[in-house]
């Protein structure tokens, strides 16, 4: 069904850890993975699938490290990568950062945790905060804390352990809302959507019910109010402790919330978005002598608010040297080694105009190898305001000892995939 | 503190330390030993000797060693198996204890042990721990079930374990039911004819409960296993789908595309024309969408997917082309994926935008995505009429760029883009050749010469260009040789006062230089055609050509159908079929869809066909590949338009064997033709031309191929062999039985004769088959309305139905009845003709046959030699079609008929054979191709039942 045994490789592709699932794939087929890479990758066609025989490699790459699953099936492809990730979350969890040495540092518990994720290629508990109510890092303090099973591994809620006190019990939401843009060189928006995430820090005692009310279009054409400004999600994703057949049926989001911090939900919004921060760019290549490069940056939301931490990162030719800068405001620095202009705007108002005047020496014997046009991409966020104006109009939090809770609620937009092309 | 001291000894004698250090009396110590050793076994050392020492440590009551004793075991027991038994006692008494981590720790660590010995010893503590109050433990020896039916699958089912397994699907607790669920389905999927998932309406319900309460991982293993399911009625099938679809929206993307499989699946048993077909339809877009924001690789599982999708149902995707856009930073596989949604969404209303991009992207630096760009450009002019112009106007600037491949790419396309339009875009022919010099690669060398040769008459200097190329013909490929073999001959036929020596000194180069078979031979044919009849050459090498399609690298419906079951795995990935890569899985069935309910019995066929995935409707004309020969007769010989690297290589494998022999012996007796011959025969052009006046030599051959010519005559009726006796009246305390199957429009039934051989009256009988290969079942009761006195004989025909369970029987065709009376209930069984279950609409279009001929590996084609026929090949055509069998074509090639041949199974199982009748002997060579192999001989049985009675 997926996988059949999954190892950790450093970069030169070797073995650090591996675990075998289902013993019907011969563990030194892995050594035909890393040769099958590298020839990929010199042929500059990487797929992350790869065959030998009968076998199938499944990988994925983070950090210094190759995550890989082995199989001989017709297995899940989707189940497998989505388990990988899930590995990396989880040892990223428990180890603050996964990379070659945390693996060695911590291989008792790697074990352990690879025993407990997955059983016979069937991917099992993966939550990591019920996963350390059981299996911890200190050894020595275990006797007494590992010796049960937390029962809410097999719990229906299997994501919210019980007895968990708070003093004060709040709940804060962040909505985060994302804006990819695609523009053409010629300055027309080819795509842009939103994409929100509503992201939890509950501290809750006990076992709450919580309710979340949005301005959600189809809740109030459902409900058949129309009081002020609605949104329309184009497709929902919910955190495993949602109800999705009550949202299915009247678009209640209802749910037992996990402990500490948690993603709820995202959705994502396809109506035209106006780039919030517009660049306008002429850059002037004249071959063997310099590169000229003008940069204006408007922007694009209401004069109230302020954009923080723009970064307008505009590319340049490889071989360029000796740059000089001119800015309105703000100050622009050359980052060689990834060919970019970085140009910081700590503070960035509504209705603004700025400039950025960039020029660089080209040298006289010119570079033969062909150079991709990397698009100019902006990163800003603009916080108390969300662009699909979505809003949350109540948090209900019931919980049966009847505690008094209080939500807080938070606005940020920022810069998602956030692209214009260049001539 | 961390681990990674443990792994910096490497002294001498290590093991020894080890050892002792294993032996210690301090807890602490040992434990610490067993890291170390657990270290070494990390980093590929062989720890092995250390067997006994660490067993020892087993016994412990700390957690931690435990569990890396426990490690080490699985590591180490297949190489000791005899030492591994020293573990057994632990393990069991481990089973018992009181913590259910110990328990289940136990029981997941003993079902990884792959011993023998052991396995015996694990049966009582699992039976224990299936039934243990704490479901950790109940759902961890369920998989454990698996592990061990892997190791010992006789075991497990004399133990009752499976029972047992089933019985955890209705456990009160999800996760349990879940893992029970994957279990099963991993030892169904071993085991596909055990019937072992036995789903029914009862089942289906407990796992959608489940559905919604399970960890995300045992939501897929559920809708997995669900997708395995085929509703009863389209009611059923909507009320699943409707539990199914808020799982679109889980953030985990294996759930979307599981629960997208599952609503492909059903959906294609609702009638289109339903409401909620519509709701659904609407459904599927955003999900499908946001996969597109997941991490790269699963981004290209879900376009690898998406790509299927489109090509089921477009109309899902077709307002979102915008978000296949291709990003600067999108891994190449991702990118690549994106611009074959890209074409395949193409149409009149996006097509400005999504030449943009395509321009956009042929500026870019990576090699392959910009010709992959560059033909997409091509495919667009073709598939959208009103924008060939300006695609034409942009390939014209991407040439201008004169980046070498940028204009080689662009000169391919160009060449089908003549091909579709023809007389309107000639203007540009001076552009292209004036890029001549710069072609160095031989599909783009090949395009060039074709457009020389194709406008001759309006190039000045062709017979000078042409010339060019000749001087180092020897060094050219064969792609290019022979294009420009017929270039030349083209030319020549055009302009013959002037190219006379040209086209001599190509022919000679071809026919008496080179040791290329298929060009010496085409070299011959032109020769002699010029030789003997020019006219007629002129109208063979001149003849108007096919058009081309619009699309191209379709899937092959009933491969598409059987990829979108398998929607998220693997084979959806490859775009191959498990079977194609998966060692041991050829007997597997092949997954269908389901059939359309509401629209009646198998009967009413063109609504069947056009449920199955919208097949006919988007019926794909096949483009002639590289290198066919037949194609490359008559001029045609163009490589398949932007054949890009997703076609799986299976398509390009194969029939060649569908007219090699033919040509061998078209050519056999003029020049001593070579074996070789047939070799280049990829596919066949979708349409031929009907105006080809070819002459005697090539006629035989090549005009008859599709020359149906009504040669079908009127359908003679299916053949009904005589009843024989299938329970004499001694071992059925005096009835008897005889019977026969037969097939009457469309209905199948079994036809019976009663006799009561013994002296009392006999009444209330009653019919009951047992499961069979093809799932017939009497559609209704036995009719026997008065009691049947003694030595009176009833004759009673039974309509069947094929919709029963299925099992596979051996021999395939293989009926267990059961008939009840008053008096006993008997058991008997017989054998049907399989020819019952050919049904009326088996008749497959032509381009499909050819596509779907080629597609089949030829391991699956077998020979059968029918011996003493004497009918003449169209008396054979029309007394097979009575029984369902369908002439798709028929070719004479020296006095030997070959008809190609189609049938379809009542479970939808295509079948291809190849007929060969040679005037004058009567044994007939028959070779009949079919997914599903095992078949192959009772068509066979049925071909000679048929064709000699």
């Amino acid at each position: 069904m997926s996988a059949s045994a999954v190892f950790v490789l450093d970069l030169k592709g070797k073995v650090l850890i591996c675990r075998n699932y289902k013993g019907d794939v011969d563990m030194s087929e892995i050594d035909h993975f890393f040769p099958l890479l590298m020839q990929q990758e010199e042929e500059g066609l990487i797929s992350p699938v790869i065959s030998h025989g009968s076998v199938h490699f499944l990988w994925i790459k983070h950090s210094n490290l190759y995550l890989v699953a082995t199989t001989n099936k017709n297995s899940n492809a989707s189940l497998v990568y989505a388990f990988l990730y899930k590995l990396v979350e989880v040892f990223t969890e428990y180890f603050k950062e996964l990379e070659e040495e945390s693996i060695q540092d911590n291989f008792v518990v790697v074990y352990e945790l690879l025993d407990e994720l997955m059983d016979f290629g069937f991917p099992q508990t993966t939550d990591s905060k019920i996963l350390q109510e059981y299996i911890t890092q200190e050894g020595n303090k275990l006797e007494v804390a590992k010796s049960k099973v937390p029962t809410t591994v097999t719990n229906a809620v299997s994501w919210r352990s019980e007895g968990i006190k708070y003093k004060k019990n709040e709940v804060f939401i962040d909505v985060i809302e994302s804006i990819n843009v695609l523009v053409n060189a010629n300055g027309s928006v080819m795509s842009s959507d939103i994409v929100g995430s509503i992201k939890l820090k509950t501290m809750l005692s006990g076992m709450p019910e919580l309710r979340l009310g949005l301005n959600d279009r189809v809740l109030f054409a459902l409900t058949g109010r129309d009081k002020g400004k609605t949104v329309t999600m184009e497709d929902v994703k919910f955190h495993q402790c949602v109800r999705l057949s009550r949202f299915e049926s009247d678009r209640t989001i209802s749910f037992i919330p996990p402990d500490g911090e948690s993603e709820l939900m995202s959705y994502r919004i396809n109506t035209h978005v106006k780039p919030l921060i517009w660049i306008e760019s002429v850059i002037e290549k004249f071959s063997h002598s310099r590169v000229e490069i003008m940069v204006k940056a408007k922007g694009q939301f209401k004069k109230q608010s302020v954009a923080n931490n723009v970064e307008v990162r505009v590319p340049v030719p490889s071989d360029a040297d000796s740059p000089k800068f001119k800015t309105s405001t703000g100050h622009a620095k050359y980052v060689p080694e990834k060919n970019l202009v970085v140009w910081t705007i700590k503070s960035f108002p509504g209705g603004k105009e700025f400039l950025m005047r960039a020029h660089f020496g080209l040298p006289s014997v010119e570079n033969d190898e062909m150079e991709g046009k990397p698009p100019i991409t902006v990163k800003f966020e603009i916080p108390y305001f969300t662009v699909s104006g979505i809003q949350v109009r109540y948090m209900k939090i019931i919980e049966k000892s009847g505690y008094q809770a209080l939500p807080w609620v938070r606005y940020i937009t920022q810069s998602g995939d956030y692209q214009l092309r260049t001539n | 503190m961390t681990d990674s001291k443990y792994f910096t000894t490497t002294k001498k004698g290590e093991i020894f330390e080890l050892k002792a250090e294993l032996n210690s009396d301090k807890k602490e110590k040992k434990k610490e030993a067993v890291k170390k050793v657990i270290a070494s076994m990390t980093v590929g050392k062989d720890v092995s000797a250390l067997f006994p020492d660490v067993v020892n440590c087993m016994q412990t009551d700390n957690l931690e060693l435990k569990k890396l004793v426990y490690l080490y075991l699985m590591n180490y027991a297949k190489s000791q198996p005899d030492m591994a038994i020293m573990a057994v006692n632990t393990f069991v008494k481990d089973c018992e204890d009181p913590n259910p981590l110990i328990r289940a720790l136990a029981v997941r660590t003993m079902g990884c042990i792959r011993v023998d010995k052991i396995t015996e010893y694990l049966c009582e503590p699992l039976r224990k721990c299936l039934k243990d109050e704490d479901p950790y433990v109940r759902k961890t020896a369920a998989v454990c079930v698996a592990k061990l039916h892997d190791i010992n699958a006789q075991l497990v089912e004399d133990q009752g374990f499976l029972d047992t397994l089933k019985d955890l699907i209705s456990d009160s607790n999800p996760m349990v039911v879940a893992n029970a669920v994957a279990a099963l389905s991993e030892i169904a999927e071993s085991h596909p004819n055990s019937n072992l998932l036995d789903l029914n309406p009862q089942t289906i319900n407990k796992l959608l409960t489940a559905l919604n309460e399970c960890t995300e991982w045992g939501q897929i293993f559920i809708l997995d296993c669900l997708a395995n399911y085929t509703p009863r009625d389209d009611r059923e099938s909507q009320s699943i789908c409707e539990r199914v679809t808020p799982r679109l929206s889980h953030a985990n993307s294996a759930v979307v595309l599981s629960a997208v499989k599952v609503l492909m699946k059903f959906m294609e048993m609702l009638p289109k024309d339903l409401d909620y077909y519509g709701t659904l339809l609407k459904k599927l877009a955003p999900p499908l969408v946001t996969l597109l924001s997941a991490e790269p690789e699963l981004q290209y599982v879900a376009l690898r997917n998406i790509n299927l999708i489109v090509q089921k149902r477009p109309e899902i995707l077709k307002h979102e082309m915008k978000v296949f856009f291709v990003k600067y930073n999108d891994p190449i596989y991702v990118k690549l994926e994106k611009l074959d949604i890209m074409i395949r969404l193409a149409s009149q209303a996006n097509i400005a935008q999504v030449l943009a991009e395509l321009k956009e992207y042929a500026t870019e630096v990576d090699v392959d995505f910009v010709r992959k760009a560059v033909r997409a450009i091509g495919r667009c002019a073709i598939k959208v009429e009103q924008s060939a112009e300006r695609c034409v106007s942009t390939l014209l600037d991407l040439i201008q760029t004169k980046v070498n491949y940028v204009v080689q790419e662009a000169i391919v396309v160009i060449k089908d883009i003549f091909r579709k339009y023809p007389n309107k875009y000639e203007s540009v022919i001076a552009t292209l050749c004036e890029n001549l010099d710069s072609l160095d690669e031989p599909e783009a060398r090949a395009a060039m010469i074709w457009i020389v040769g194709e406008y001759a008459e309006r190039i000045d200097n062709a017979d000078e260009l042409l010339e060019s190329f000749l001087e180092g013909f020897h060094d050219e490929s064969t792609q290019v040789q022979l294009q420009l073999l017929t270039a030349i001959v083209k030319l020549f036929l055009k302009k013959p006062t002037e190219t006379q020596e040209l086209v001599q000194q190509v022919l000679s180069l071809a026919t008496q230089d080179s040791d290329n078979p298929d060009l010496r031979d085409r070299g011959y044919i032109y020769w002699r055609l010029l030789s003997t009849d020019p006219v007629a050459a002129k109208e063979v090498v001149l003849a108007e050509k096919p058009l081309i399609s619009e699309e191209t690298d379709l899937i092959e419906p009933t491969l598409l159908e059987e990829l979108i079951c398998h929607i998220g795995t693997l084979a959806s990935v490859y775009h191959k079929p498990p079977s194609a890569f998966v060692e041991g899985s050829r007997g597997v069935q092949h997954k269908r869809l389901p059939a359309r309910a509401g629209s009646g019995e198998s009967t009413d066929s063109p609504d069947v066909s056009q449920s199955v995935g919208g097949a006919t409707e988007a019926a794909p004309t096949v483009i002639p590949s590289q290198g066919d020969l037949l194609g490359d007769l008559l001029n045609l010989d163009l490589a398949p338009p932007a054949a890009g690297p997703t076609v799986p290589p299976s398509m390009q494998l194969g029939a060649m064997d569908l007219l090699g022999g033919g040509l061998d012996s078209l050519l056999g007796g003029d020049i001593g033709g070579s074996p070789a011959m047939g070799a280049g025969l990829g596919s066949t052009p979708a349409v031929m031309p009907t105006s080809l006046g070819a002459p005697p030599v090539v006629g035989g051959g090549l005009g008859d191929l599709f020359d149906l010519g009504g040669s079908v005559g009127m359908p003679a009726g299916a053949y009904v062999p005589p009843k024989s006796v299938w329970l004499p009246a001694m071992k059925a305390k005096g009835l008897e039985i005889s019977g026969t199957f037969a097939r009457r429009s469309g209905v199948i039934q079994m036809e019976l004769s009663l006799t009561n051989k013994a002296m009392s009256v006999m009444t209330d009988f009653a019919i009951q088959f047992n499961r069979n290969s093809f799932g017939l079942a009497p559609a209704g009761p036995l009719q026997v309305l008065t009691p049947l006195s003694p030595n009176q004989t009833i004759e009673v025909s039974l309509p069947l139905s094929t919709s029963g369970p299925v099992m596979k029987m051996e021999p395939l065709n293989n009926l267990q009845v059961a008939v009840k009376n008053n008096i006993d209930v008997f058991y008997f069984s017989c054998q049907y003709p399989i020819s019952l279950l050919f049904v009326e609409d088996g008749k497959m279009e032509r381009q499909v046959f050819l596509a779907t001929w080629k597609d089949i590996p030829n391991d699956n084609e077998a020979q059968f030699v029918i011996k003493d026929c004497h009918l003449n090949s169209d008396a054979a055509s029309s007394k097979l079609q009575g029984s369902n069998i369908f002439t798709i074509a028929k070719r004479t090639v020296d006095n030997q008929d070959m008809l190609y041949q189609s049938i379809k199974l009542t479970n939808g199982i295509w079948v291809l054979t190849e007929l060969r009748v040679q005037g004058g002997n009567p044994s007939y060579t028959l070779s009949v191709k079919c997914r599903a192999s095992e078949v192959s001989q009772f068509v066979y049985q049925c071909y000679e039942l048929v064709l000699k009675n």
